[in-house]
Formats: C-alpha cells, structure tokens, sequence
C-alpha cells in the first residue's frame, strides 16, 4: 500500500434521513486513474464533496498521502485540502467568466503568488522577487494553455469559450495548482466524440507525466472504459463492485444495477 | 383574408390596446392625484380652506396618457435608441484615446485652482467631488472588485471623521499624524464588520451591511460624553503644511503659511490646500487600487465576485481574503472620513446618515461596478452636476432621479462597463 494517495474508510454521509453514502471505502493510488461511476443519486458527487471538504462526512476517515505524513480530510476546511494538493473540477462548470482565460490561470496559483507578494507589499512596489514569480506563473499558464489548446484565446473572458474549451479550461486551471489528486466530476459531460477522444489522452498524458492520482466520475463508458486503471462501482451510495474495468464488465452486480439485464456493457455509449 | 388586411388589422389592434393602455394609466393617474394635486389647503382668514386645481390634475393625467401611449406604441424605444446610439458611438470613438484623456484628466484637475474662473465656491465644489470620488474608490473594492455589496459604507466614514476629531482633540496629533491612525480605526471596524457576515452574500449582506451603519449613527448620536452626541464636535484643528498653519493671525511662536512665503494673507491658501490635500489623498488610492488589481489578492477579490465556492477549489481563503477587501475598502473610506473633518471643522451624526451610502454606492453602480474612471464621471454626474443646476432646486431631485433611470436602461452596467484584464499573455503584465 506504498503508493496508495488516498485511502477511503467507512465513509458515510447522511443529510437528514436521507442517507447518500453508506459505509463506502475503497483506496486511490498515485499514478492510476480511479473512477467512480453509478446511477444517477448514485453518491458519486457526495463523495467528492465529502473528499474536497464542501461537505464534512458524517462518519469516515479520509486519509491523503501526499506530503510528509498522512492528512486526514474529514477534519480540514475545503480550501486547505485544496492547498494540501487536492485539486478539483465541478459539473456544472465553475470558472471566473469576466476573467480572462489566462486570469484564471493565474489565480489557480493564487496561493504561491501571495507568498511571493509578501502579503501584496512586494508585489504594490514592483520589486524583482514578485515579478519573476509572476513570470513563472504566466510561463506555467502559457504551457497549460498549449497542452489544452487555448493559447490563441488566452486574452478571451473565460465566459465567452465555447462549452467544450471551457471543460479543458477547467482542467488546465486543476492543474496549474500543481495538485497531488485530480477530482473531476463528470469532464466529459456535454462533449462531442472528437473532444472526449481528446480529453482521454489529456487524462492519461496527465497522469504518465505527473505522477499524480486521477479521480474521475464520469457517465460516458468510453471515457471510464478506456482509461480507468480501476473503477469503484456505486449504487444507492454503497459499493457495489471495485476492480480492473475487465473486472467490472463482467461484474453481475454491475449489470443488474447499472447497465441493465439484457445489454452486454458496451464500449461506447451509456445507458441512461 | 389577405397579408396586408391582417397587417392593417393587426395595427388597429394594437392602436386600440395602446390607447386602452393608456387610458387605463391615465385613470390610475386620476386615482392618484384627483386629491393629492387637485385639492390644496390654503389659509383663508384664519381658517383652514381649500383652493380646487382640476386643471392641474386634467394636465397630469393628459401628459401620462399621451406618455403611456408613446410608450405602447414604441416610441419612447425609438427615441431612447437615438439618443443612445451617439452615445455609444461616442464611447467607441474615445476608446483609443483613453490614456490620453486620463492624463488630460488629471493634468486639468491638478491647474484647476489656478483656473481664472476657479473662485472659492468651483474649488469647494472640486473638493466635495474629489471626496465622494475617493469613498467610490474605496467602495468599489468592496462591491466592484470583490463583489459584497455594502449598503453601511458611510459607517467607515464615520470612524474616520470621529477618529481624526477626537485624536486631534485629545491627544493633541496634527492632521498627518492622525491620517493613518483615522484610516487604521476605519479598517479595524471594516474588520469587525467582516468577520460576522463572512457566510452571507447579496441580500443578505445588503441588510446586514445597513444595520451596521445604522449602528454606528446611532451610537455617535446617543454616547454623548464621547462624541458629543447630536451637538457633534466642533473646534476640528485645520491641517498644516509642514507645520505652517492657515491662519489670519497664529499664535505667539508659530510661522503661518502666508508669513512664511511672505505673502497676504488669504482665505482661498487653504481652499486650495485642502484641494490638493484630497487631490493626492484620491490619487494615492487609485494608484493603490490599480496596483492591488493586478497582484494575487486583487484578482483573488475578483475571482471571489465571481464564483466563491470555485474560490475555495482552489485553496484560496475566503475568510483572509474577505476581510482584506473590507478592510482596505474600509480604511479609504476612513481617510476621506479623516479628510471631512478637518476640512469642515465641525462633524455630526447627520453628516454620516444612510443618504450618503447610497449616493457612495450610486457613484459606484453608475460608474460601472469595478471601474475606476467610472467612478470619476459618476461622481461628476452625480456631485457637480446637481450644483451646476443649484437655481432648479426644486427640480433637482426630479432630474437626478430621472437621470439614473435613463442611464441604467441605456447602460445597464454602468457608464464603463469595460473591464480591462490584469493580465494579458502577450507583454503587458502586472508592472505596467
């Protein structure tokens, strides 16, 4: 268990009577990509809410493996677990969109940018230590930029990309914080073949490169299909099935709650 | 039935709905005025009488017919599309020349006191002005920039005028002095405003917000042994230059401005001292404010405005980075607070009522929310212009109203709605 990134114990979130996770635990490695898929209410967004701390579980330990020793999740406000190296996309997408593209880059690596800035005093005054931290975010932004294609609209309000641009755009802001873990919630929703051929090899390319874990729900199975190293199952919040995808197709519980009785689990297309 | 029998058809229809309409609004109207405007008590030999003015009413309600029917029938649009397609054209054509006419700007209001039709009264004006633009400057962080809208700002205000009053008084500190310390009180309150409204937004911040300065009015009228309660206070020393003060006659072993250069004495000296006071205290600001917006923490501000749980994704602290927008906002409302006492020597509640927050957050929305030079023309609009009128008192009101309706339906966000980017990818960048 060396190289596993996140490890999920008995979490449980309950809202009111309502339980949406129920005692679901399974482990994230580094260097795979997990994906979390299920029926619609499946749970799959709580537990990204529950990971990123908007919501705090009601039971469970949320343990991350990524700096010195362990943090656990459950306990930390959401915008430090943002800082301790969980970065995180939404589904209905939530960019800054009177902001440029690139300004939204940049204020990805808001929290790098301050310290430089020494709490804005070096950066009111100009002086050298800000501006060549400044430099160096704009040169990360620019290569995020290129990899996801955007360079020509970087001067563009991030509002005004069309939908598509403005899922890369999403996932190119994650990165610039140079996050440990990359949660994203449903990337491929909305996106035509072509784009969700292209963000399969962003995913993958991401994930070669950087070393770092990928946590994915996703609805499109030629997305999960294609690139999940492993996949957690859910079905009215509990966990039905966690394997390899080959395991997962063949999985009868799977099948019955997820991809129908008759209908083999196919490669391109999901049912509803 | 042919196309153009129904067109005709249709037009009739549409006449006949307007003039219904119309007629409808004019019946309202009558409802309305019949007694406000028609029946008018008059003193007649001691007695209570009443003067009828039916005409009056027949004319109300004739001009809100023919003006519900013009609107019906579109011509209001027609004629708002006129007027505001010069307008606009006008905008497009100075874009390029912005960086000129900021300079032309700021050159002009730097020669204004030395103008020949500068006398006492334009400079006072200027002055009024040159405040309101700074408190727009310093709301605008906290509505424009970081987007929490604050209905209380006058309450900053307050502490600032308050702080420097009673520095001054008690302790003894000169103006320069005092300034810091006035715009530290007021950022101190922006902060203890701050931390209980962190989790609201909008509305909710709006009603908050308002109370606040509320409280803060109503704790100046009512903790008299402090701040002298309704009387307010009074005896404000005068702000010196390097020490020398503006005065007919100093006390024995103090150099006054005028002996100092060896010149008459004149009133007008610290008319337009005080001018220059507000004119570099104003400058000050923007520049910070123009700095701060291309730095981490002011673009953190804006990303706030924007989407604050997308904040949150991305490790930036809310809470550090709320206060901070309060604060700041606070502190130059405080300074422009620091700044009206001392100019005015005299400082009550009624100077810090709710009137002056909205005004504030007037010049603000107007201007464009987050703009910089819209606050500038806002505050020409909504300072100067109002005196320029002075001999239709009556109408003033009636106008300015008028005015802000006309605007927001032509510019819905604002006379500058352009929002320049921080940043661009190619040159340009933060040390500009």
């Amino acid at each position: 268990m060396t190289d596993a990134l996140l490890g999920v114990e008995h979490l449980t979130m309950r809202f009111g009577g309502l339980v949406a996770i129920d005692d679901v635990s399974f482990v994230a490695k580094k260097r795979e990509i997990t994906a979390i898929i299920g029926p619609n209410g499946a749970g799959k967004t709580t537990v990204f809410n529950c990971l990123t701390g908007f919501y705090k579980p009601t039971v469970g330990r949320l343990t991350f493996h990524a700096g010195e020793g362990p943090l656990y999740l459950e306990r930390m406000d959401d915008f430090r677990i943002a800082q301790a190296g969980v970065a995180r996309t939404f589904q209905n997408i939530r960019l800054f969109p009177m902001m440029t593209v690139l300004e939204n880059l940049i204020v990805a690596q808001h929290n790098r940018l301050m310290d430089a800035s020494a709490l804005s005093f070096a950066g009111l005054f100009g002086l050298k230590r800000y501006r060549d931290a400044e430099t160096q975010a704009v040169e990360k932004a620019r290569g995020w930029l290129e990899r996801v294609g955007l360079v020509g609209e970087a001067d563009w309000l991030a509002g005004n990309l069309p939908y598509g641009a403005q899922r890369r755009l999403e996932i190119a802001r994650a990165m610039c914080g140079d996050p440990a873990m990359l949660c994203l919630d449903e990337p491929a929703a909305g996106l035509n073949p072509r784009e969700s051929a292209y963000l399969n090899a962003l995913l993958k390319s991401i994930r070669d490169q950087y070393g770092i874990g990928v946590l994915l729900i996703e609805h499109d199975m030629s997305v999960v299909m294609g690139i999940s190293d492993h996949i957690v199952v859910l079905d009215y919040g509990r966990k039905i099935a966690d394997g390899p995808p080959e395991a997962i197709k063949r999985d009868a519980n799977v099948i019955r709650a997820y991809l129908g009785e008759e209908d083999a689990p196919a490669t391109s297309g999901a049912p509803a | 039935m042919s196309v153009a029998d129904t067109e005709i058809k249709s037009g009739g229809d549409r006449m006949a709905a307007a003039l219904r309409d119309a007629g409808f609004a004019a019946l309202v109207m009558f409802g309305l005025m019949a007694l406000i405007v028609g029946v008018r008590t008059v003193d007649a030999e001691g007695k209570l009488g009443a003067e009828f003015r039916f005409d009056w009413v027949l004319i109300f309600c004739a001009a809100v017919f023919l003006g519900r029917l013009g609107v019906k029938l579109g011509i209001g649009s027609g004629v708002g599309s006129v007027l505001a397609r010069p307008l606009g054209r006008l905008g497009g054509a100075l874009t390029p020349y912005s960086q000129h006419i900021i300079w032309l700007g700021l050159g002009f209001s730097v020669a204004l006191p030395f103008m020949p039709f500068a006398d006492r009264y334009v400079i006072d004006v200027a002055t009024a002005m040159l405040i309101y633009v700074m408190l727009g400057w310093g709301l605008n962080i906290v509505v424009g920039l970081a987007g929490l809208l604050d209905l209380g700002y006058v309450a900053f205000y307050a502490v600032g005028a308050y702080s420097y009053a009673m520095f001054a008084k008690l302790l003894g500190l000169s103006f320069w002095e005092c300034l810091p310390l006035a715009g530290l009180m007021a950022a101190l309150f922006g902060v203890l405003l701050g931390f209980p409204v962190l989790r609201l937004r909008g509305d909710y911040l709006a009603i908050v917000t308002l109370g606040f300065g509320e409280i803060i009015r109503i704790v100046l009228i009512n903790w008299y042994t402090v701040t002298g309660g309704p009387n307010g206070l009074s005896g404000i020393p005068r702000p010196t230059l390097f020490g020398l003060p503006f005065t007919a006659s100093p006390p024995d072993g103090v150099t006054s401005f005028n002996e100092f250069f060896g010149i008459d004495f004149n009133p007008t000296h610290r008319i337009i001292y005080l001018y220059f006071v507000i004119l570099a205290m104003a400058l000050i600001v923007n520049f910070f404010t123009n700095r701060t917006r291309r730095l981490p923490l002011g673009r953190a501000w804006e990303a706030l405005r924007e989407d604050e749980i997308a904040c949150r994704a991305l490790g930036i602290n809310p809470t550090n980075t709320k206060l901070s927008a309060f604060a700041v906002g606070a502190m130059f409302g405080g300074f422009a607070g620091a700044f009206f006492a001392t100019r005015q020597g005299f400082i009550s509640p009624e100077s810090f009522t709710f009137f002056e927050s909205a005004i504030v957050l007037a010049i603000v929305v107007l201007g464009g929310m987050g703009s910089q030079v819209g606050v500038v023309i806002a505050s020409f609009v909504l300072i100067v212009v109002p005196e320029l009128f002075r001999e239709f008192a009556d109408y003033r009101m009636l106008f300015f109203g008028l005015g802000m309706v006309l605007i927001m339906i032509w510019r819905p966000r604002g006379l500058i709605a352009h929002r320049e980017p921080t940043i661009r990818l190619n040159g340009g960048s933060a040390a500009k």
